[in-house]
């Protein structure tokens, strides 16, 4: 049982690989047809994943698998890989098959004609297989190897059509901000591999509670933060979030595929993951920068006007909202969450995919090229003439507002409910999380409502655009229905309860409570949960109605002018703020990009110019002049002066001596009388 | 004249004289004059000293007659090397003789 | 047979250079195709030479235990022998040696200027190669070292770029300089050992207890220091690393990529083979300022690395930043974990290994596109000869123009940058592991590599690539068969050992846990 499990398993990871490679060697060759290898590989997945899924609802006792084999070893340092499949990694393989082969499906309409169509299959196909290899990985080593990969399906699909500048920075800003978050996740992984002496999730779970840290908690901490930066950069997180609106230059089922639905939920899966291992005091860290990113993208999103960038928006808003489940130990919560958001995220995504699609055929006709298919403020009045466009997309987006009956509402309010319970055991200053909640909620609800509003209702912007669109084919409504449907409460309580209120379902069934190993007391947090479920549901309600009210007011009714209120809240600067995202791109360029770049240009030339040039250069430089001295000092004074020297000594005595010999015999015997006489004296001496 | 110190004196004043005249002499023939005077003063030498040295034989005397026989013969040789200078360079002026010149 | 393979492996490559001057004076000079066979061929049965070795090669036996060392006396007044030996310390260095000789035969295809002093060259400069890695006598390693110089000299101050002559001598004579204090090094084990040799084998017993001191210093600390100068220009650890991007820059396509694929870990494999088990005590004191340089040598590395705006000289820094990884990992030996330990000395030689294919899929890839472009700048400098294009991207956008190519390249910035799957990542991450182990604060700072890294190889890839098409490159062709054929056989060995690294590390783990012990034996 255990290897038809561990087949499964490999064929669920590595068939999208087999797509890919299949893909990019003979993708010329294939051409039109490359989608039908494509769709048929990932449908088997789709296939492989339902079927783990269907497990989750048989009893069993544990993981559904965990297997694992040497990857390699060099003695006493040993890395395995293996799988590690329970009820949590087995919901997020059916998310991610579903979402990949939904998308895959869509995109056969949506990319058809493009030049590099096998490609792009090629692409999503490598996206799926360093997906599935996250949600598979049963160690933090293998997690980070296909979560650097992941990154890099990112990069090529951000990029794809790397003609445009935008595309090309957008993938390039996307990898490096990812690298930032992945340093963190690397040092953290190390941390606890040489204080527990594993990478294993189960290892390093036991070896927590048995107490590896004793003593030295902080360090782990610390761990867990570090490890929290990896989820930091791919669930774009602040201050790592920088890179998801830019991520939108990407075609849109990319968008709903990677960047809504399952990439950036990747950080949120890890930390689910990790969680036994996460001190109160990580804990508390996580849920800060959670808070912070679901009210600031929330802001963010108000005056965007580019559809795609409102639900980027939306999307760091609601990753935000989930990092913050979790840390408030809503660990539940948070998962559910992500599965929803899932659902309706890709539906809202894919059917602003749609929306543009007729926008950009319309356009086309019209021969216009210089309108934005995306800006909503040139669309308006759609409703007529896209329905189920139309429907799903008012269906995911009373999801993601929170509404009762549909499925956003029931992981929101475990969400909310969790962060007051937070406040409500820990007081202070942790009251911004609560308000943060339902702050971003309420924001939710209004910028969502508003894209409705600005998008099918009221008149169009032009009535030469209005006519020419058309709904889109079936190959991409098809997918717009379904997963509507999904974003249905009672998709997710089935079969338990069809209450809209109450979350009990299937789904709480299948995602208990988790053991904490680093301190949180997890039985009090899900009391403080169930205490605050009432206070939390009905402030949800509340706060979802007062949001709706507000955009209906503003959009629907034009009752009042949002133009006069924007100007007036700028006189505070807030419109430029939100509308600029906080300048926090201008921010970083200032305070990171340039100074990083200007000094990398002055290492540059130190470098070069000085230290080589002048100093190591500078050595040859003496040398050549020292060698030009001792030359000189060589010929021009030893040898010309000195060694000449005794030549012109001697010449000198010879020219001089040669005066003596005169020719006159009797000088020469004078000379030999005198030299007689001066021997005698010198003999008479001794 | 008991002494042998008055012979070497004027052994001694014959040779000086000798020895001036070699050097200072101009003439070639006067040059040989005085080579003359210094064989004769160590003439005079051999035969004080054998007189009064106080040997049994007379190998004073008998050195001194040999060296009155080798002056003749020197002073011959010498006379015709003069002639044959002066055929030479026309002149007897030994200062005229520079071939040796440096 | 086995006795005999490792002196073919180094005179091989002797013997086919002979064999071209008999060619030349048959055919001419000007038939430049017969030295490019010949050279071809010589290097090709060098390779499968290798590949037999490593076929019969058996990690846990010990040089003196392995059937394929040879010692026979050589000037026996001074005890030298001439003594092979191949370990899992130089087994992975013969075979990187021996498939980027014959990958850069391939890539000079197109030499015709002075072809048969080209290739003569370098088959001398392979055979001194192989001779470095496979001599385990003190004096043929130091020979084998002089001998790569001489060649490089030539093959650069020849067949370079504008600047060649300078950047020739400089290189030359950086590289002597160092080897003048490996040269007084040597003398000193050889005077200073009980009983006085040459033989890298029984230094390791006798050097440790060299106990004499100079002018206040223990001799062995001297040695240390000697060796570590020598071997600390060659790899280039900060601050001697300036000769590298003149040297890469200058240098022909293939040059750069033996330069970059083997002689750089000439330094390392010098440190490992000789230093570390030779005097293990100061390799204990010295680890702290080793994994310093590690670090230094990564950061600065890739910080120069993103400034240039020449893409080989990018390549060269990266080449000093991704040595500074094995530096970091080589400083682990000391590590109190084994594992960590383990990790550190393996990821080391693994990086060697890896470093050395993808660097030279980077060269080769640089000058495929030099060959055609006749320019390698990432963006005009603002002086570029024709000022039409000054300050505008070098390239731009050519990445739909030839999409193999675009491939390949970004195959090799990934691999280069780290990618996991490929095979940098898991030398890289067992260097860091290895490092985290002993030195904590610095591999933290060393971990900054991960982001600069993939910073300059981004940004390149998308001043080239990607963007609008640049329209003076329109006509660009994309890669040939030759070309295809130097860089398929890195790229599947990336791409292999990325996934299944166990082959290489099974190789140099026994000889890592010797140098191991015999370090932390000394703590």
């Amino acid at each position: 049982m255990e290897s038809n499990l561990n087949l499964l398993a490999l064929l669920n990871l590595f068939l999208p690989l087999v797509s890919f490679a299949i893909l990019i060697f003979f993708g010329k060759k294939i051409g039109e047809s490359a989608h039908w290898v494509a769709l048929t590989l990932i449908g088997i997945t789709l296939v492989i994943a339902m079927f783990f899924f269907s497990t989750v609802f048989s009893p069993h006792e544990g993981p559904i698998l965990q297997s694992s084999i040497q990857w390699f070893t060099t003695g006493s340092f040993t890395l395995y890989l293996g799988f590690l499949i329970n009820n949590v990694a087995a919901i997020m393989l059916l998310v991610v098959a579903l979402i990949s082969f939904l998308v895959h499906l869509y995109s056969v309409e949506y990319m058809k004609g493009d030049p590099r169509y096998s490609r792009y299959f090629a692409y999503l196909g490598i996206f799926t297989f360093s997906m599935n290899g996250i949600v598979l990985a049963d160690s933090l080593v293998m997690m980070y190897v296909f979560w650097e990969l992941v990154g890099l399906s990112s990069y090529l699909l951000i990029g794809f059509w790397f003609e445009k500048d935008s595309a090309a920075n957008a993938c390039k800003k996307a990898f490096l901000t990812n690298r930032v978050g992945d340093i963190g996740m690397f040092i953290g992984m190390m941390i606890l591999f040489f204080t527990v002496g594993t990478f294993q999730l189960d290892g390093l779970a036991d070896g927590v509670k048995d107490g590896a840290f004793s003593g030295n908690m902080q360090l782990l901490t610390i761990a867990g933060i570090l490890v929290f930066m990896g989820a930091v950069g791919k669930s774009a997180q602040f201050p790592l979030h920088i890179w998801l609106p830019d991520a939108m230059e990407g075609p849109t089922p990319v968008s709903a595929l990677i960047h809504a639905a399952t990439m950036v939920a990747a950080g949120v899966y890890m930390v689910v993951r990790i969680f036994p291992i996460l001190t109160p005091g990580a804990l508390e860290f996580i849920a800060v920068v959670g808070a912070i990113t679901a009210l600031m993208a929330a802001i963010i999103a108000i005056t965007q006007n580019d559809i795609k960038r409102v639900l980027a928006y939306s999307t760091v808003s609601q990753l935000g909202y989930m990092i913050m489940a979790l840390g408030v130990g809503a660990y539940q919560a948070g998962f559910f969450h992500l599965t929803t958001h899932a659902m309706f995220k890709a539906c809202l995504f894919l059917c602003s995919g749609s929306v543009i699609h007729a926008m950009h055929h319309a356009l086309h006709e019209l021969h216009d090229h210089d309108t934005d298919p995306q800006d909503m403020r040139f669309m308006g009045g759609l409703k007529s003439k896209m329905p189920i466009t139309y429907w799903s997309m008012l269906i995911a987006t009373l999801a993601i507002a929170g509404v009762p009956f549909f499925s956003g509402f029931l992981s929101k309010d475990a969400i909310l409910a969790g962060t007051l319970s937070y406040y409500h055991s820990h007081h202070g200053w942790t009251i911004f999380l609560p308000l943060a909640g339902f702050g971003a909620a309420a924001i939710t609800a209004f910028y969502m409502f508003r894209l409705i509003f600005m998008t099918f209702y009221g008149k169009p912007y032009e009535q030469k655009i209005h006519a020419h669109i058309h709904e889109s084919p079936v190959k991409m409504t098809f997918p717009l229905i379904l997963l509507s449907v999904f974003s249905l409460a009672l998709i997710f309580t089935l079969p338990n309860t069809v209450n809209p209120v109450d979350s009990h379902g299937w789904f709480t069934h299948a995602v208990p409570m988790v053991q904490n190993n680093a301190g949180l007391d997890m039985h009090a947090v899900e009391e403080g949960i169930h205490h605050a479920h009432y206070t939390a549901m009905t402030l949800s309600l509340i706060v979802a109605g007062l949001g709706i009210f507000v955009s209906v007011l503003f959009y629907l009714l034009q009752k009042i002018d949002a133009s006069k209120i924007s100007s007036f809240m700028n006189k505070f600067k807030f419109y430029d703020i939100s509308f600029n995202k906080f300048y926090i791109d201008e921010i970083y360029n200032f305070l990171l990009y340039k100074p990083f770049l200007g000094l990398s240009w002055i290492a540059s030339k130190l470098d070069w110019d000085l230290y080589d040039q002048k100093f190591i250069d500078g050595w040859g430089w003496i040398t050549l002049k020292l060698s030009d001295k001792s030359g000189d000092a060589d010929y021009n004074w030893l040898d010309q002066k000195i060694v000449d020297g005794f030549g012109n000594l001697t010449n000198y005595f010879g020219k001089n001596l040669k005066l003596s010999q005169n020719g006159v015999v009797q000088n020469y015997l004078l000379g030999g009388m005198l030299g007689v006489v001066l021997l005698i004296i010198i003999f008479q001496q001794f | 004249m008991d002494s042998l110190n008055s012979y070497l004196v004027i052994a001694a004043v014959l040779f000086a004289l000798g020895i001036y005249g070699v050097i200072t002499r101009k003439n070639a023939v006067a040059i040989l004059m005085g080579i003359e005077l210094i064989l004769n003063s160590a003439n005079i030498n051999f035969i004080a000293f054998n007189r009064f040295g106080g040997m049994e034989t007379l190998d004073g005397h008998v050195f001194s007659i040999f060296v009155i026989v080798l002056a003749a013969a020197e002073a011959a040789v010498a006379l015709a090397i003069v002639i044959n200078l002066f055929k030479n360079i026309g002149s007897v002026n030994v200062d005229d003789a520079d071939l040796l010149k440096g | 047979m086995e006795s005999s393979i490792l002196t073919f492996l180094i005179f091989l490559p002797v013997a086919g250079a002979a064999l071209m001057l008999p060619f030349s004076k048959l055919y001419g000079k000007e038939n430049t195709h017969y030295f490019k066979w010949i050279a071809l061929i010589t290097t090709g049965i060098q390779f499968a030479l290798a590949l037999i070795l490593y076929r019969k090669f058996d990690p846990a036996l010990s040089v003196t235990e392995s059937p394929f060392t040879v010692q026979i006396d050589w000037i026996k007044h001074f005890n030298i022998q001439y003594f092979l030996g191949v370990d899992g310390l130089s087994m992975p260095m013969v075979l990187l040696t021996a498939l980027l000789s014959f990958i850069c035969i391939l890539a000079s295809w197109k030499i015709e200027k002075q072809a048969l002093g080209y290739f003569s060259l370098f088959l001398l400069l392979d055979a001194g190669m192989m001779g470095v890695f496979l001599a385990l006598d003190f004096f043929l390693f130091y020979v084998f070292w002089e001998v790569m110089l001489l060649p490089m000299y030539f093959l650069i101050g020849i067949w370079g770029g504008p600047q060649r002559m300078y950047a020739a001598i400089k290189f030359f004579l950086y590289t002597l300089f160092g080897s003048v204090f490996m040269l007084l090094a040597m003398l000193a084990l050889y005077y200073y050992s009980d009983p006085h040799t040459f033989n890298l084998i029984t230094l390791i017993q006798t050097a440790s207890s060299i106990d004499a001191s100079i002018w206040g210093f223990s001799v062995k600390y001297l040695i240390w220091i000697g060796l570590f100068i020598g071997f600390a220009i060659k790899v280039p650890i900060f601050p001697f690393h300036t000769w590298l991007p003149l040297a890469h820059v200058e240098a022909p396509t293939a040059i750069s990529v033996i330069l970059a694929g083997v002689l750089l870990k000439m330094g390392t494999y010098g440190l490992l083979r000789i230093s570390y088990p030779l005097l293990p005590g100061e390799v204990v004191n010295f680890s702290y300022i080793l994994a310093v340089l590690g670090v230094i040598n990564i950061i600065w590395g890739a910080v120069n690395a993103i400034a240039q705006i020449d893409m080989k000289k990018m390549v060269a820094y990266s080449s000093v930043s991704h040595m500074g990884y094995v530096l970091l990992g080589m400083a682990a030996a000391i590590s109190e974990s084994s594992a960590g330990a383990q990790a550190g000395m393996n990821g080391a030689v693994m990086q060697m290994f890896n470093h050395g294919t993808i660097t030279a899929m980077l060269f080769l890839l640089v000058g495929m596109v030099y060959d055609r472009a006749h320019h390698r700048w990432i963006i005009f400098p603002r002086d570029y000869e024709k000022p039409e294009l000054a300050g505008q991207p070098g390239f731009g956008g050519i990445g739909a123009q030839v999409p193999i190519y675009t491939g390949f390249v970004a195959l090799a910035f990934f691999a280069g940058l780290g990618l996991p799957a490929l095979s940098g990542f898991i030398s890289e991450a067992m260097c860091f592991i290895g490092g985290f182990s002993a030195f904590r604060t610095l591999t933290i700072i060393g971990t900054l590599g991960i982001l600069l890294n993939a910073i300059y190889f981004l940004r390149a890839y998308q001043r080239i690539f990607l963007g609008p098409l640049n329209e003076t490159y329109k006509d660009l062709t994309d890669i040939n068969k030759i070309e295809l054929a130097t860089i398929v056989p890195l790229a599947i060995i990336t791409l292999v050992l990325g996934v299944y690294p166990a082959p290489l590390l099974n190789m140099i783990a026994p000889a890592m846990d010797g140098i191991i012990q015999i370090v932390q034996s000394a703590l």
